[in-house]
């Protein structure tokens, strides 16, 4: 260990060592530009996320969620209401196949059976970094966008849905019936393709920088879900994950997940 | 003689087919020319307009290969700016009634499209619905003198080929 650092020490223009001094410099830059006000109260939104309109997704941001289970309150909805309205899903309890309903994300309410001790989270996608949906995909309608959000491209989409079969999380589900025209104009779905948690990839690309759950999570006060970039080191959602003791579900999978709970 | 009864058989033949041939002509107008609605948004397209008759699949394709995939969600070229322009006042929809924008040259050339078996048909705030809509607000003079021009069968059939 000793040696390693020493190492380090006599090299200070280690390639490792530069890009780590050259993240922190744009990370600081960023911050810089979030604060430049254009009027009083109006700020540079579309700066502060750092991408441009017409600039592809980078492998340089992985998004992810961590989920506080111990903030998450029991019979408490808003995460999956605030999702259902943002993306034009129908809730389970509104459809009239409650079986085939689509779960974008949904509560769950676990109980120990020795000790009795509740725990309430939300499930979702988890946003593997490798993906069991996209290895079985027979078509590539399956695929992980480069800043870590997996998606369905329901252009070729088949709706054979292997991607089901495979994701341990059961994240995923089938759109059955006609939507006739039901679909909100930034969230196009419809029937014969599979379908899950985008993390508001619409959102993201707009650069509001949330989600519609955490949003709702945080206006209901609960402050259970924290949506940001993984591998920004300055970013909230990195300094809290350095701080907390957090799991992935299934973490014996090996899947390296976006979405990492605390409390669990 | 067998000569004459092949001949007679091939001319009463032709005479039958003739008839039943003119009980059968289409009528004189054809089918109904599809009627193209001014965008309400808008004095120009974003690329030409004849380009856009006889290529818009095929920008519309890129764009969503890229918007999709890679996440570049400009506006030029993106389904969701041709609803914006081209829904119509009536329905607020481009595919809700068979007037509308897409349905009306998709019917006439028999060519299905299942774009929105997955995608809205209508704006983001439907101008049929909410008339003092901000967005909309300052085009309610072009809505006023909206014209619909017929496009003539040669054009479409340009378009067809």
């Amino acid at each position: 260990m000793s040696e390693l650092k020493s190492m380090t020490d006599n090299t200070p223009s280690s390639p490792q060592l530069e890009s780590q001094q050259r993240r922190r410099f744009v990370s600081a830059a960023t911050a810089t530009a979030a604060g430049l006000a254009v009027a009083p109260g109006v700020m540079l939104y579309q700066v502060a996320h750092g991408r441009a309109e017409d600039q592809a997704a980078s492998s340089a941001v992985r998004w992810g969620m961590l989920v506080d289970a111990t903030k998450c309150a029991s019979g408490c909805n808003d995460c999956v209401t605030a999702c259902s309205t943002e993306n034009g899903w129908t809730p389970v309890a509104e459809s009239k196949q409650p079986k085939q309903a689509p779960q974008w994300i949904r509560k769950l309410e676990l109980q120990d059976p020795l000790t009795q001790m509740e725990t309430n989270l939300p499930m979702m996608c988890q946003h593997c970094a490798e993906p069991p949906c996209v290895d079985v995909c027979p078509t590539g309608a399956s695929f992980k966008r480069a800043d870590g959000i997996v998606l369905v491209n329901r252009h070729t989409c088949i709706g054979c849905r292997y991607c089901m079969m495979a994701c341990p999380y059961k994240a995923r589900s089938l759109v059955h019936e006609h939507l006739n025209d039901t679909q909100k104009a930034d969230v196009p779905r419809g029937i014969g393709c599979v379908e899950s948690c985008t993390l508001c990839v619409q959102k993201v690309d707009r650069g509001d920088g949330n989600t519609a759950c955490a949003e709702a999570c945080t206006a209901a006060g609960h402050n259970a879900l924290l949506f940001g970039d993984m591998n920004d080191p300055e970013s909230e959602i990195s300094k809290r994950l350095r701080e907390l003791p957090t799991k992935q579900v299934r973490a014996d999978l090996n899947l390296n997940l976006g979405v990492r709970y605390h409390g669990i | 003689m067998k000569r004459l009864l092949v001949l007679g058989a091939v001319i009463l033949t032709t005479a039958a087919l003739a008839w039943a041939g003119s009980e059968n002509k289409p009528k004189a107008s054809g089918a109904p020319k599809p009627v193209i609605q001014k965008a309400v948004k808008g004095e120009q397209c974003v690329e030409d307009t004849d380009y856009m008759r006889r290529n818009h699949m095929v920008v519309l394709d890129v764009h969503r290969d890229k918007a999709v995939i890679e996440g570049i969600r400009t506006p030029k070229h993106s389904l969701k700016e041709c609803i914006n322009c081209h829904a119509s006042e009536k329905t607020g929809s481009v595919a809700a009634a068979k007037d509308d924008f897409c349905i009306s040259c998709h019917s006439y050339a028999s060519v299905k499209i299942d774009c929105f078996d997955c995608h809205s048909t209508k704006p983001k705030a439907s101008m049929a619905m909410h008339a003092l809509n901000a967005e909309t607000a300052h085009y309610k003079h072009k809505l006023a003198a909206q014209a619909t021009s017929k496009v003539d069968v040669e054009e479409m059939a340009r378009v067809a080929q």
